[in-house]
């Protein structure tokens, strides 16, 4: 690393540092300082005030997974329209044309998703027929 | 030593540590986050080779968003610590002797590579360098990733609804 | 690089940390006392009144209360995780502050001139981004790590909310940097530098080129959702989920999961102010005709110290009688001191950032007062349905602009 680059992120490492060792020091503080006093009840999961029934960490549902999913997908073309936004100057309509079709491939899997309900939460009306 | 040489060897010491205990941990969240420390890890390495963009990058999409569905499948398939069996006798025989060659001879091959290499002037600006390549020179490369991500869309949402439609009545109940 | 000018320099960037990071909490803090006095003066009440002259040492009794409070761990919690959630939120949400530049001009810390940030670095809207997409795990695992059907809920659809509007947020940035052609954000600034028709500021959000208005909107409403605000805080939605991802945690871990959403509410009120609003970019052309506006800061801060000495005299107890009007003789001085020939020019970068800043904060305070809660099949449709799209035709559009234009 040049003395330049080291110059500039030097004072961010710092400061990540500085930020983690507070944060610790707060959080060993309140427990130092706090008071503890645990009985059976505070013990357990809050569920308004009934006793908790089963475990809290049941499977979920698969819409959870899947926009996960296509938010990894088109985050990776966020990516590259930064460098792409960075250098547009210099390509001009060369760099306009090759990132139009770009996304417009991509575009092409969107209205699909769009198409198939897998941007909806719920199932639409249609799907929930098609189900029952 | 100089500055860079400390802060690579930290660097390098947690992505190696980070990388054993992935095997290590029985819960696989907890494998997860050991992921997660390496790839920031490995964002730090980028950094050291004047790679700012790579860096930045190397956070945003495999610690921001790779690790993020990692954590998520993981929660999904509610995942348990996983349980310890003795070795196999396979594993013990075969596997041990081989994971200790190919270490030898990785070792061998970066040494002898690294020993040859010269380093190359870099850049000016590394980032715009970077872009230029990616948008000239790789043009053919960089539309077929579009395609790419395209058929991984259409991939994700066919597991996706194969498996909704299988607990349509009497399957276990999930969380929406 | 010289071995003393090495370590001068960390020295120096030490005390600015230090400094900056004091400056934060306390801002976090009195935000906090601001947000419940507009939320209360928008309900027609009064809010905080009774510790300190208008509850103006609220923030610090709250602050001693966190940390005198039981800490309880819930039982069956995953306790590394339960712990490292909260420690991760917060050192996150007051990392991302050390790229913003608060202004144009040098301070000088034991002799050495150093600029108003902490780290210039040139991938530094990037840098910001990184830190936000890694903040994601302090809820999921919060979530997750406390055994409890609320929190476990609150972690996920709040990390779901996250990642979906991450990707209209860094998508709503796109238009600036084809204008701007650059990741660093004091430069990002002096791009906006000149007026159209020598009055109207050339700020992103009114670039001649193509206006940033859908970029801005996109931005303004895809940070609200990023930072779990309302009117889209489904995570701890207390009608259905009681707290959401925070629901098993007390006492000061509690408090650090607030100081993060606080915290990154100010980091993102920035980059709002950063890339569509100029910056420390004054309104004003210095032109000879409105050359007075330079006065503006010291006769803002004059004005409010005037008013706080009059209110201040007449105020219903002894306390506030001596507090008030000594808080306003302060803001006095500094008023002078600002009107000062050496200092009235570094102080207008700073004073038109902090500015534009609190104005931003003041129009999420009004939102999250303002408007109802979205259900939270509205909330993942309007993030995919129409800020995407919306946030991808804007780049589209700025850069068609952009192509013709040369």
């Amino acid at each position: 690393m040049s003395g330049n680059l080291a110059q500039a992120y030097a004072p961010l490492l710092i400061h990540l540092l500085v930020a983690l060792g507070l944060s610790a020091i707060l959080l060993i503080l309140s427990s130092l300082i706090g008071q503890h006093r645990p009985t059976r009840e505070k013990m357990q999961p809050y569920e308004c005030g009934i006793t908790p029934v089963g475990d809290a960490r049941e499977p979920f549902d698969v819409k959870f997974y899947l926009v996960a999913m296509v938010f990894i997908l088109f985050d990776v073309e966020a990516v590259f329209l930064y460098p792409w936004a960075y250098v547009f100057r210099e390509l001009r309509w060369f760099g306009f044309t090759e990132m139009l079709l770009y996304i417009l491939i991509l575009l092409a899997g969107y209205v699909y998703l769009w198409k198939k309900g897998a941007l909806d939460w719920n199932p639409s009306k249609t799907q929930r027929d098609r189900q029952t | 030593m100089t500055p860079q040489l400390v802060i690579f060897l930290v660097l390098a010491a947690i992505a190696i540590a980070g990388a054993v205990n992935v095997i290590l941990q029985r819960h696989p969240i907890h494998s997860a986050i050991s992921l997660i420390s390496v790839m920031i890890a490995l964002a730090g390495l980028f950094l050291l080779l004047e790679s700012e963009f790579i860096a930045v990058v190397q956070i945003i999409v495999y610690a921001g968003a790779i690790m993020v569905l990692f954590v998520f499948v993981i929660m999904l398939l509610n995942a348990g610590a996983e349980e310890r069996t003795n070795m196999s006798r396979m594993a013990r025989y075969a596997g041990v002797p081989l994971a200790i060659f190919l270490l030898i001879e990785l070792a061998y091959q970066i040494g002898a590579a690294a020993l040859s290499m010269t380093p190359q002037p870099l850049a000016e600006d590394v980032t715009r360098r970077l872009s230029m390549l990616l948008f000239q020179d790789f043009v053919f490369p960089f539309e077929l990733t579009s395609i790419l991500i395209l058929i991984a869309i259409l991939g994700a949402l066919v597991l996706a609804q194969r498996g909704e439609s299988v607990p349509a009545k009497g399957g276990p109940k999930t969380i929406t | 690089m010289n071995d003393t000018i090495a370590r001068s320099i960390l020295v120096v960037s030490l005390v600015k940390v230090v400094v900056l990071l004091f400056l934060v909490l306390t801002a976090v803090a009195y935000l906090v006392w601001f947000e419940r006095k507009v939320a209360a003066h928008i309900q027609g009440r009064w809010g905080p009144y009774r510790v300190g002259p208008h509850g103006l040492l609220q923030p610090l009794a709250d602050g001693v209360k966190f940390l005198l409070k039981e800490d309880a761990t819930p039982a069956g919690v995953d306790r590394f995780l339960y712990f490292s959630a909260p420690l991760l939120t917060m050192t996150l949400a007051i990392s991302a502050i050390a790229m913003i530049p608060f202004g144009p001009a040098s301070i000088h810390i034991f002799g050495i001139a150093t600029p108003l940030v902490i780290a210039n670095i040139s991938v530094g809207l990037l840098a910001i981004f990184a830190i936000t997409s890694v903040g994601v795990y302090g809820v999921a695992l919060g979530g997750w790590s406390s055994n409890s059907k609320y929190s476990l809920l609150g972690g996920l659809r709040s990390s779901a909310q996250m990642i979906s509007y991450e990707l209209s947020l860094t998508l709503s940035v796109v238009g600036i940097l084809l204008l701007a052609g650059t990741f660093n954000l004091s430069e990002l600034i002096m791009r906006q530098d000149g007026y159209t028709w020598g009055h109207l500021p050339k700020w992103n959000l009114l670039n001649p080129t193509f206006p940033q208005i859908l970029g801005f909107f996109c931005y303004f409403v895809a940070a609200i959702a990023e930072t779990n605000r309302a009117p889209f805080d489904l995570a701890e939605a207390e009608s259905e989920l009681v707290a959401g991802y925070h629901t098993e945690y007390s006492s000061f871990k509690f408090a650090m999961f607030f100081l993060g959403e606080y915290a990154s509410m100010i980091t993102v009120a920035c980059l709002a102010s950063i890339l569509f609003l100029g910056g420390w970019l004054s309104p004003f052309p210095q032109t000879p005709g409105l050359d007075w506006t330079r006065y503006l800061p010291a006769g803002v801060l004059a004005v409010a110290g005037v008013a706080l000495i009059i209110h201040g005299v007449r105020y219903i107890n002894v306390f506030g009688r001596i507090a008030l009007p000594v808080l306003g003789v302060i803001l006095g001085a500094l008023s002078f001191l600002c009107s000062q020939p050496g200092v009235i020019d570094d102080i207008q970068g700073p004073f038109w950032f902090l500015a534009k800043v609190l104005f931003v904060l003041f129009v999420y305070v009004w939102v999250r007062w303002t408007l109802p809660r979205f259900r939270y099949d509205q909330l993942m449709r309007f993030g995919w349905k129409v800020l995407f799209p919306v946030a991808l035709l804007n780049v589209i559009l700025t850069s068609l602009a952009v192509v013709m234009r040369k």
